[in-house]
């Protein structure tokens, strides 16, 4: 009965072409958008910096993948890698020029992984799936293997490791020990907010469809004039830079430090698991995915004992992380089966069974 | 347009300025006196061992329906396919425009005005109508990454100044119902319009249709006839299309070329064609 949009007209294409067509769905972002902010400063320092800030850091590195991999039809298990190139390259600009904010870095940190992206992009002119998902690997293990070899890379630093230095946006530490998790949050929020919305803008738009239309039917997009080139390191190109950026806020904004094996092919897969649960070729679904994959063992390990509490079963640490795994594994399963096109379709299902409620179609 | 064509192409273009729609059809039987739009000379085509075409030469003149037939196997497709770009002859070549070109990309036969249809939908299956149809006007775009990016100035108006053009096809090929439908739940005669309005936003001057109406019935068939009929006439785009269905093929086209085995055995009017006993022979065959 709310969601529907009888009598909401567009008279124009401008207003056909929105995002959200729907005026609830705009209230609905807005108000979204609104408690995320709020949790900012209402929230406790674990939700925070347990749930929130990793679940953010994770959708952005999800987003960037969808549109390689659900956009544009490129496998890739690099996005590890890549998210350590992000990491690796603000560490760098930080230490070089300490005076410049770290923002700035963290958004400039995007575009030497986005040069790294479209370098091990080029083999996807010449192969297709789960080849080229075997290509990308060799973007895994050299990036990897040069975070740990390259000592330039880390400053020298004896432990081998980097770790943010102390910085501050208006005078309020963000990086570094002293940092709190309300500012660090609310930070890593502003920023996903803005490139979620970069990335939507993109893929609703040319370039969007000239990437699904690789996807879709490659030799067609091509006989239209698209340029297969183009669009494939267009797609490496973008997705690698919000893959980095999400890299250079993990390390700076919520890990506060970092080794080479952060960024290792678990990580990749991680990620790539977080889209294919959402549903490809989404941006709510990459937030869907990242939430379920992250925030799901989270939310048992809290569930579970106060399950086993009242039946007198006291449960050990060791067992409610094993449990976690095969119940999180189990669903994980279970969500493919009743739904393979990830929790954006079964959304959408949702919101069509809303609008015509209460009726069946 | 280009100035070293022979004086007998002065006749009939001059005349066509008066009334477009009116004279395409009184000039009907003069198709072979037209302005040549792509030639094809000597063409060859071979996969290793295999022959596809052999020594082929025809033209396709401005403002005709050309079509090509011949049994399964006899090298159609793969003539469209050397036309786009999509394949390189072996040997001869492909002018188009009064230009020569060697092995051309297809995005490039594309941004020269040659658009093309599939025998199979090769339609982009998860996008909407709206959007397979916007994609064809991909070339035509030009907004920069930037506004792209944030989806404001030049970037909307250009996307709404061509999703008015998109919409003109929409109502033109009578889809607006399926506007906002993903096309890979469209039922087949409608993922082949669909796919001739992709091709059509293009706005080329050289349609190539690849069996336009296999698979359809007798009333989509002629719906289809009648698109393909005005694409011509009101748009002027030239056509050269492939299909199977002679009566259509006789009814629609101008001049007709048959190919079997890879050669090509007859070329003319479809009365001419009709009557050659080699086309007979080897396609047509005698009624029972």
């Amino acid at each position: 009965m709310i969601y529907r949009e009888s009598g909401q007209y567009k008279t124009s294409y401008e207003a056909d072409r929105a995002v959200f067509p729907l005026r609830q769905d705009r209230i609905g972002i807005a108000v979204i958008i609104a408690a995320a902010y709020a949790a900012g400063v209402f929230g406790s320092d674990f939700l925070l910096q347990a749930v929130l800030i990793p679940f953010l850091i994770f959708s952005l590195a999800a987003i960037g993948l969808n549109i390689l991999v659900g956009y544009a039809g490129l496998l890739s298990l690099g996005t590890g890698a890549f998210m350590g190139v992000g990491a690796y390259a603000c560490y760098k600009l930080m230490t070089a020029f300490p005076e410049v904010n770290v923002v700035v870095w963290i958004l400039m940190s995007g575009f030497f992984s986005a040069a790294v992206g479209v370098f091990f992009g080029l083999p996807s002119l010449r192969i297709k799936g789960f080849y080229l998902a075997v290509a990308t690997l060799a973007a895994q293990f050299f990036l990897q293997w040069s975070f740990n070899r390259i000592p330039w890379l880390y400053n020298y630093n004896i432990s081998g490791a980097i770790e943010a230095p102390l910085t501050t946006l208006f005078g309020v530490p963000i990086t570094g020990a002293t940092a709190t998790a309300e500012a660090r949050y609310l930070v890593v929020l502003t920023l996903v907010i803005g490139l979620t919305w970069l990335a939507s803008n993109l893929v609703h738009g040319r370039i969007g469809r000239q990437w699904m239309a690789i996807r879709d039917m490659d030799i067609a997009a091509e006989l239209i004039g698209i340029r297969p080139l183009h669009a494939k390191l267009m797609a490496f190109a973008c997705s690698s830079y919000f893959v980095g950026v999400a890299g250079a806020m993990m390390v700076f904004l919520w890990y506060g430090g970092a080794e080479y094996n952060v960024f290792n092919i678990d990580q990749s897969f991680f990620i790539l698991f977080m889209i294919i649960i959402g549903g490809l070729g989404s941006l709510i679904g990459s937030f869907m995915g990242a939430a379920l994959i992250f925030m799901l063992p989270i939310g048992l390990g809290i569930v579970l004992p106060a399950i086993t509490e009242p039946f007198g079963i006291t449960v050990g640490a060791a067992t409610i992380e094993h449990l976690r795994f095969m119940i999180v594994g189990a669903l994980i399963i279970f969500f493919l089966i009743v739904e393979p096109h990830g929790l954006a379709r079964l959304w959408q299902i949702g919101k069509q069974k809303l609008r015509v409620w209460p009726f069946p179609y | 347009m280009n100035a070293n064509t022979t004086v007998e192409r002065v006749a009939a273009p001059q005349a066509a300025p008066v009334a477009q729609g009116g004279a395409a059809v009184v000039a009907r039987p003069d198709a072979a006196a037209r302005e040549v739009l792509l030639a094809v000379e000597n063409v060859s085509l071979g996969f290793g061992g295999v022959k596809a075409l052999t020594d082929v030469s025809f033209d396709i003149r401005k403002g005709e329906i050309r079509a090509i037939i011949g049994p399964n196997g006899a090298g159609k497709t793969s003539m469209l396919n050397c036309i786009n770009g999509f394949y390189h002859p072996t040997e001869g070549r492909i002018t188009f425009k009064g230009e020569t070109r060697q092995k051309m990309r297809p995005h490039e036969a594309a941004a020269g005005g040659i658009a093309r249809t599939f025998q199979n939908v090769a339609l982009f299956k998860g996008m909407s109508t709206l959007d397979n149809i916007m994609t064809g006007r991909s070339l035509k775009m030009r907004a920069n990454l930037f506004w792209q990016l944030v989806r404001f100035g030049p970037a909307t108006r250009e996307e709404v100044e061509h999703r008015r053009k998109v919409e003109d096809i929409i109502d033109f090929l009578q889809i607006p119902h399926i506007r906002k439908t993903p096309v890979g739940k469209l039922p087949y005669g409608l993922q082949k319009r669909v796919e001739l309005g992709r091709a059509l936003a293009m706005e080329p001057e050289l349609l190539l249709l690849d069996e336009p109406m296999a698979g359809m019935n007798l009333e989509e068939k002629e719906d289809m006839s009648r698109f393909i009929l005005d694409v011509n006439q009101e748009f002027g785009t030239t056509i050269a299309l492939i299909e199977h269905d002679t009566g259509v093929v006789m009814d629609l086209s101008d001049r007709v070329v048959v190919l079997e085995y890879g050669r090509k055995i007859a070329d003319g009017t479809p009365d001419e064609v009709k009557a050659n006993q080699a086309v007979i022979d080897a396609y047509l065959g005698v009624p029972h």
